[in-house]
């Protein structure tokens, strides 16, 4: 059994993780544990969880800050009397700043604030994106809260709440970004701050915005609303440097050409062609040869909805709701759209629904009727191929 | 260690506005970036219309960090990037350096404190994974011990462009998935393989009858009665251990040191780059856990990741690959048995048959 005395734990287990070419976990939490009681208590109750092969965390409870719904993940030791310094141990998700850009200055300032009040250890970043401050006890949670507050930083979501939308790095860094994807993640998060800390839907919803097809953020596997970015015009080709490629050792028939999915490309030794009416805007040519073709001007975003992960009843990819909305209306379109959909999941959304499992069970034509959308074909992969058609009635006969 | 009170109380000033962190080539460039090029393993050079030459020095995290090594990076940014550093989608740290003379120093002095630079273009990036026994209730094994060796295992593919195209990891402690793995080259998922052992007594004192019974996928969960006070029972044979009624009700645990394990699934993908994004299949549908390091785990994805590179073409991402060999073709190069656990039987089951007469021999 892990030693639970005031020493150092025995962690014959993990010390074999500190070994090897890839940065280590143990080493973060012996690193922490020099310092903090609670971090020495957690090497000792996963050591034992090592040797048992099972978590020793109870089920959270309901703990946070005044005035907040979430933010505060309540997590409780099993076995407190052998560990009491993670009798209670709970996080903190603090809303990153949009694309994760960090100065010196703002990573000292949340360190700082993290060993006053709690474990000192941290994840960068968790699966949402949120900063996630690791271990604390309930006393610590307000006036951790507070500093970060007065610091600029705020909580996250959790629970049945707008959670922490995020972005790629977009227009900072990527010659790609086909609309502002930190400053829409920052408008929207700013504008749903009452609905992100005060939970009041069915279930989570989360936003991400992607400024390409490459969707660096997995918005279309992992966000209720998925703003992807894509463009509308002619893929922009400077011939000059797709020669450089050709003769530089890429096989442009063969890497470019013969993988494009739509076949919209065609190549004859000098000169590139391109059938734009054709392209699908997977970005694999873009990607291939980055200084020869770029993304076209008309930029804007895909809108799709709805994916998830299985809980409860399976997965989803998200899928589309409005083909192309221009980069400038964006904000304003999710704006109107959101409060629509956001009416509809409040009135028929069963506990725990995610908006993408709603749409399954109505069916999206009902959904659209309930959203004012009309339908087009960019929404289906194809149209249905079963006769079991729901004519609507009307006075009269069917419509 | 609490300091006096900040007052005055305040809340809802959301995250930080970005534009305090962002480096002054970045403020100067922004939405004008040119092109850019990946100069070696983990060393991006994006160019701006005017010129302007960013250098991004990505190297591996391990997500989780302490505040001293949050120090160190801090550290580190001040003395070669002015300050300013920012994180990927993927848990790395990437350094921005306007100074190319600045690259190689800070290169050495971050493997000598044991961060290698990767994880840029066709190598595998570092593996996005949920808490696991460090920090979660409902996990059905470790997550950072697993991420840990598996990427020992596989850190020369980080350091490297060594594979047919980017490789994506991923790790889910449990089928809540906040990791959402579903979509992944190669997913490691924990899973239960026990029913809830429902605490009948404690039912009613903690949960919610009606919310328990609604959160079963299945309908595996019926209402009971235990001293004339409402409770539950579970119909074992429908239950898919999936854990919902755990997490809306604590009086239903279904952790077992000996059947809880991990599962792997590939082929996963998220980007639209030539096929459409797809979720991830059923490779391996059980591994016992094994800590400290997962042996068993590890060589299951390194097997995966080795035939994947022998055999696939050029730009193509596992799951594309896979389509293109046929999976009967997979199973034979992995080695991997193919169980009845392979075939689906949940809703939609039938849209994953083989429905057509094309068959490989």
């Amino acid at each position: 059994m892990a030693d639970a005395s005031n020493g150092n734990p025995k962690t014959e287990l993990l010390d074999q993780l500190e070994k090897g070419p890839w940065p280590s976990f143990v080493k973060e939490i012996k690193a922490a544990a020099q310092t903090n009681d609670s971090a020495k208590d957690l090497l000792g109750q996963l050591e034992l969880s090592y040797e048992q092969k099972i978590g020793h965390w109870k089920h959270g409870g309901l703990v946070g800050v005044l005035g907040y719904g979430g933010g505060v993940i309540g997590r409780y030791s099993d076995i407190p009397e052998q560990f009491p310094k993670v009798a209670h141990f709970h996080t903190l998700r603090v809303n990153m700043p949009a694309g994760w850009f960090y100065t010196s200055e703002a990573l000292r300032t949340i360190a700082d604030i993290w060993e006053r009040h709690g474990s000192g250890i941290t994840n960068m970043h968790g699966s949402t994106g949120d900063i996630i401050l690791l271990g604390t006890t309930t006393d610590e949670l307000e006036p951790t809260f507070q500093e970060l507050c007065h610091a600029g930083f705020d909580l996250g979501g959790s629970g049945s709440a707008v959670r922490t939308p995020s972005a790629c790095v977009g227009m900072a860094r990527c010659e790609w970004a086909c609309y502002d994807t930190m400053k829409l993640c920052y408008d929207l998060t700013q504008n749903y701050q009452d609905e992100l800390h005060r939970p009041a839907f069915p279930y989570k919803f989360k936003f991400k915005c992607a400024g390409c097809p490459n969707d660096c953020v997995a918005s279309i596997a992992r966000a209720d609303l998925s703003i992807i970015g894509t463009w509308k015009d002619d893929i922009q080709v400077d011939e000059s440097e797709v020669a450089k490629y050709a003769s530089s050792g890429t096989d442009v028939q063969k890497e470019v050409c013969d993988l494009c999915p739509s076949k919209c490309m065609k190549w004859d030794g000098k000169n590139l062609s391109i059938n734009n009416r054709d392209c699908v805007h997977c970005m694999h040519c873009i990607n291939v040869m980055p200084k020869a073709l770029r993304p076209g001007k008309e930029k804007g975003a895909v809108i799709l909805i709805g994916s998830k992960a299985p809980i409860m009843q399976g997965a989803l990819l998200s899928s589309v709701l409005i083909p192309f909305v221009p980069a400038a209306e964006l904000l304003d379109t999710i704006k109107e759209l959101v409060t629509r959909i956001w009416d509809f999941w409040d009135e028929y959304g069963t506990n725990r629904e995610r908006i993408g499992e709603l749409i399954q069970r109505v069916g999206l034509p009902a959904f659209l009727d309930a959203i004012g959308l009309d339908p087009v074909p960019e929404m289906v992969a194809a149209p249905r191929d079963n006769p079991y058609i729901f004519f609507q009635l009307a006075k009269g006969g069917a419509q | 260690m609490t300091t006096a009170a900040k007052t005055p109380r305040i809340t809802d000033v959301g995250p930080p506005h970005y534009e305090k962190f962002l480096p002054p080539i970045v403020k100067k460039n922004y939405g004008k970036w040119k092109y850019h090029e990946v100069l070696a393993p983990g060393l991006l050079c994006h160019v701006a219309e005017s010129g302007d030459k960013l250098y991004s020095l990505r190297v591996a995290g391990p997500r989780l960090t302490s505040v001293q090594t949050l120090r160190v990076f801090a550290g580190l940014a001040d003395k070669y990037s002015g300050g300013y550093l920012r994180y990927t989608s993927r848990n790395n740290i990437e350094f921005l350096l306007d100074n190319p003379d600045n690259i190689e120093p800070l290169k050495a002095e971050l493997l000598q404190l044991g961060f290698p630079c990767g994880g840029t273009k066709n190598s595998i990036s570092n593996i996005v994974h949920t808490q696991g026994w460090i920090h979660c209730h409902s996990a059905a094994t470790d997550a950072s011990g697993i991420v840990k060796s598996v990427m020992d295992a596989l850190c020369e593919h980080f350091t490297h462009h060594d594979m047919p195209a980017k490789l994506r990891i991923a790790l889910a402690c449990c089928l809540n998935m906040c990791g959402a793995v579903h979509c992944s080259d190669i997913a490691i998922l924990g899973v239960h393989r026990l029913p809830p052992k429902v605490q009948k007594e404690k039912v009613p004192k903690v949960c919610e009858v009606p919310t328990l019974i609604a959160s079963c996928p299945t309908g595996a969960i019926r209402p009971a009665t235990t001293d004339g006070k409402p409770t539950v029972e579970v119909v074992e044979e429908q239950c898919m251990f999936c854990g919902n009624c755990y997490t809306v009700c604590p009086a239903m645990p279904l952790n077992d040191a000996e059947n809880d394990g991990l599962s792997i699934w590939v082929g996963g993908k998220v980007s639209n780059a030539r096929s459409a994004p797809k979720f991830s299949k059923l490779a391996i549908p059980f591994i016992p856990n094994n800590p400290p390091r997962w042996p068993e785990v590890v060589q299951a994805v390194v097997n995966i990741v080795d035939v994947y590179a022998k055999h696939a073409h050029k730009y193509e991402r596992m799951g594309e690959w896979i389509e293109r060999i046929g999976w009967p073709r997979f199973f034979e190069l992995t080695g991997i048995e193919f169980t009845r656990y392979h075939i689906d039987d949940f809703k939609h089951a039938g849209l994953t048959y083989a429905r057509s007469a094309q068959v490989k021999y």
